[in-house]
């Protein structure tokens, strides 16, 4: 019930890999979409909401299901990243370029990284994996303080990097 | 300097400069802020020290919960400076053991 | 003046209750000790769980601020630097004035407590050192005052209250170097240990606290490997170098105020310790006195802010304000609420404790009547 997530502090590809509505291979390649990294049944449905096309849907009837993706729906659009209290929401897009595809993640730090920067990408782990290119960085009001940083990732990697290193004022995770 | 400048979630309004006297020692605190803030702003962690043992305390429940951050403020001891603001001028001095009244030991 | 309700804590809790109640009709006095009102709400600054009726999606803060809105709108009473230090003969209620130094006595038809919880400590060798402090200190300092306690800091419990604030610290511009828990499992939420976990945070699992050190200020800090009975593992001993250790180890309900004013308590571990009994109305055994959030059992502030709705609209029913109808539909949305935010894995265990809690109580009045 607790799955991975419970004893290291992060989930596991496997498991993540092994729920019903991880994207096919064939999806994936097809453009952006949004990978739901929320295994637990907690009590909460925001992203539910925020999604314009409704391809999030509950396991269950109540808003302590585990929230699945409706692949084919999908758009890729981002909206729902930034309203999920638990920063659980990323949009992968394969179709960026031959080699590198990019990842969208929440960000709640200043500075926000400038776009171009080169940076160490990170896993779900908080290891360095590669160096990553900040593609965009988006804050708006109705975003509500959670900034959307997108980043280019060799594909090899796009399962893997999850954050970029994070560093602030000579306080790092070191 | 432990001030926190740039949050990503808190904005924060500019608030005025005030002076305080910490065991002698002239330091900046902001209007209106918490003894406790003000002194952890300056980089002070021990407020008192215990009577029997002479060991140090600082904040421990920041709520005005445990007595922890007791000091002897503008001569009043036990003064708890986790829910006491600070005002201009204000004369703080760490305190030793239970205080006395109208102790300044450090003017 | 005789207030209709009289309400002790202007947390979610109590600014739940006291805008409920006004909205029917009551006259609503809102004490608190602090020289704020919100409770936990404005160190609260990540985005809450929960649906579109509980705020998900909102930050605790701003959440604090509509509650505030609602209660002035409303038109609460209310009375900061005001601490209800007990209760008087005929039933007055005692509220140390801060700023005076006065003791002054209150009369209200009904009593709402709503005075939280009180975080709890371990100790250990040290532990009364500069720099050890109880997790809320940290969220207090870094954002409602906005200074940082600590630059590196070791957290010590793995609940969401230790999740929680140090990932806020994070923000603030602190560095975690480990977050340390006794049991094999993390018990706060997958996704907020995962958020920090991002950051490069270890997690030491099966590993206690065994001693804080330093001159004047912690200036480093020991943990150990624990076996199954929890003794320590002697040669598994880690050193950090850290100026902060915090203690995230759970929350007991401040009893005191409502066991002086006769209200039968029971030992509920699921709800963090001693908890006041009350029925489906959050009125305890005694009459006219009702209890709500963590007071009432430690959950979340959502639950506490419904557990205050509910108390206010019971309040205001029984003083003739709403209708039994039109009480009872409100009732109705509010146990809703209350059932979606206590499902799931997490939640389960805290409304299994809820429901028995119901039963313990024999009845309504069957307390100490003051
Ligand atoms: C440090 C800490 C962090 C937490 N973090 C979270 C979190 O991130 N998310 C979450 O959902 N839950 C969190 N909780 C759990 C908590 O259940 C809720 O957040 C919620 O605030 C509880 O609401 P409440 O109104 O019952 O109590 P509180 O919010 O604690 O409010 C109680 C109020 O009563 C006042 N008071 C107490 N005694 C007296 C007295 N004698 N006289 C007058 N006034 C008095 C206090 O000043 C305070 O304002 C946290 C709790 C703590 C202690
Ligand atoms: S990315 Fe857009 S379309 Fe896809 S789930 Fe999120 S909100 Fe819905
Ligand atoms: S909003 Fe985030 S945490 Fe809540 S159910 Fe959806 S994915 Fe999970
Ligand atoms: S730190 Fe506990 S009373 Fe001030």
């Amino acid at each position: 019930m607790f799955h991975d997530v419970g004893s290291k502090g992060y989930i596991s590809l496997e498991e993540l890999k092994a729920k019903e509505d991880y994207p096919t291979v064939e999806r994936l390649e097809k453009g952006p979409i949004a990978i739901i990294e929320c295994l637990q049944d907690i009590p909460c449905n925001p992203c539910q909401d925020a999604c314009p096309v409704g391809a999030i849907k509950f396991s269950q009837q109540d808003i302590t299901g585990i929230p699945l993706l409706d692949q084919e729906a999908c758009l890729g659009c981002k909206k729902c990243i930034s309203s999920c209290p638990g920063q659980a929401i990323f949009v992968v897009d394969y179709s960026f370029s031959e080699e590198l595809g990019t990842l969208t993640f929440p960000y709640e730090y200043l500075p926000l990284p400038q776009e171009g920067a080169e940076l160490p990408g990170v896993s779900r782990e908080g290891k360095e994996v590669c160096p990553v290119t900040v593609v965009k960085v988006e804050q708006r009001p109705n975003l509500n303080k959670t900034a959307l940083v997108t980043i280019a990732v060799p594909k090899e990697y796009l399962e893997i990097v999850r954050f970029i290193k994070y560093r602030r004022d000579g306080v790092s995770n070191e | 300097m432990c001030r926190i400048i740039n949050h990503p979630i808190v904005e924060r309004e500019e608030r005025k400069n005030v002076t305080i006297y910490v065991d002698g020692k002239k330091l900046e605190a902001k209007e209106g802020e918490m003894i406790a803030a003000a002194l952890l702003a300056n980089n002070i962690h021990t407020f008192r020290y215990t009577k029997k043992q002479r060991e140090p305390r600082g904040i421990f429940c920041g709520i005005g919960q445990c007595n922890d951050c007791v000091m002897i403020v503008d001569g009043v001891p036990n003064t708890r400076t986790c829910v006491t603001p600070v005002r201009d001028g204000m004369v703080i001095t760490t305190q030793k053991g239970l205080g006395k009244i109208g102790d300044h030991n450090a003017l | 003046m005789l207030y209709d309700v009289l309400i002790v804590g202007g947390g979610p809790a109590g600014l739940g209750a006291a805008i409920n109640a006004a909205k029917a009709g009551a006259s609503v006095l809102l004490l608190d000790e602090n020289h704020l009102l919100g409770g936990q709400l404005f160190k609260q600054i990540h985005k809450f769980f929960g649906s579109q009726d509980h705020y998900a999606g909102w930050r605790g803060i701003d959440i604090g601020q509509k509650l505030l809105r609602e209660a002035a709108e409303a038109g609460v009473k209310i009375k900061l630097n005001s601490r209800v230090v007990g209760c008087l003969e005929d039933g007055l209620i005692s509220v140390y004035e801060e700023q005076t130094g006065k003791l002054i006595g209150y009369k209200s038809k009904k009593v709402i407590l709503a005075v939280g919880a009180k975080e709890n400590a371990v100790s250990f060798p040290g532990w009364t050192l500069p720099g050890v402090m109880t997790a809320g200190a940290a969220q207090t300092f870094a954002n409602v005052h906005g200074v940082l306690p600590g630059k590196k800091i070791l957290v010590i419990g793995s609940g969401n209250v230790g999740l929680i604030v140090s990932y806020q610290l994070t923000q603030a511009g602190a560095d975690i170097v480990a977050i340390v828990d006794a049991l094999p499992g993390i018990s706060g939420y997958g996704v907020h240990a995962s958020k920090v976990s991002r950051l490069g945070i270890p997690f030491y699992l099966k590993h206690t606290i065994s001693r804080a050190s330093g001159e004047d200020r912690v200036q480093s800090a020991e943990i150990v490997q624990i076996d199954k009975s929890f003794d320590p593992i002697p040669g598994t001993e880690k050193q950090f170098k850290v100026d902060t250790v915090l203690l995230a180890v759970g929350l007991s309900p401040k009893v005191e105020l409502a066991t002086m004013l006769g209200c039968d308590f029971h030992y509920e571990p699921r709800l963090g310790g001693h908890t006041i009994l009350h029925d489906k109305n959050m009125e305890t055994s005694v009459k006219g006195v009702y209890v709500c959030g963590d007071l009432a059992g430690v959950e979340e502030a959502s639950t506490a802010l419904e557990e205050g709705r509910l108390a206010g609209v019971a309040a205001a029913e029984s003083l003739g304000y709403l209708e039994p109808s039109q009480a009872l539909r409100l009732k109705k949305d509010i146990w809703k609420n209350l059932n979606e935010l206590r499902k799931g894995t997490f939640g389960e265990a805290r409304r299994d404790a809820k429901e028995h809690l119901l039963t313990m109580l024999k009845e309504v009045g069957s307390g100490r009547v003051v």
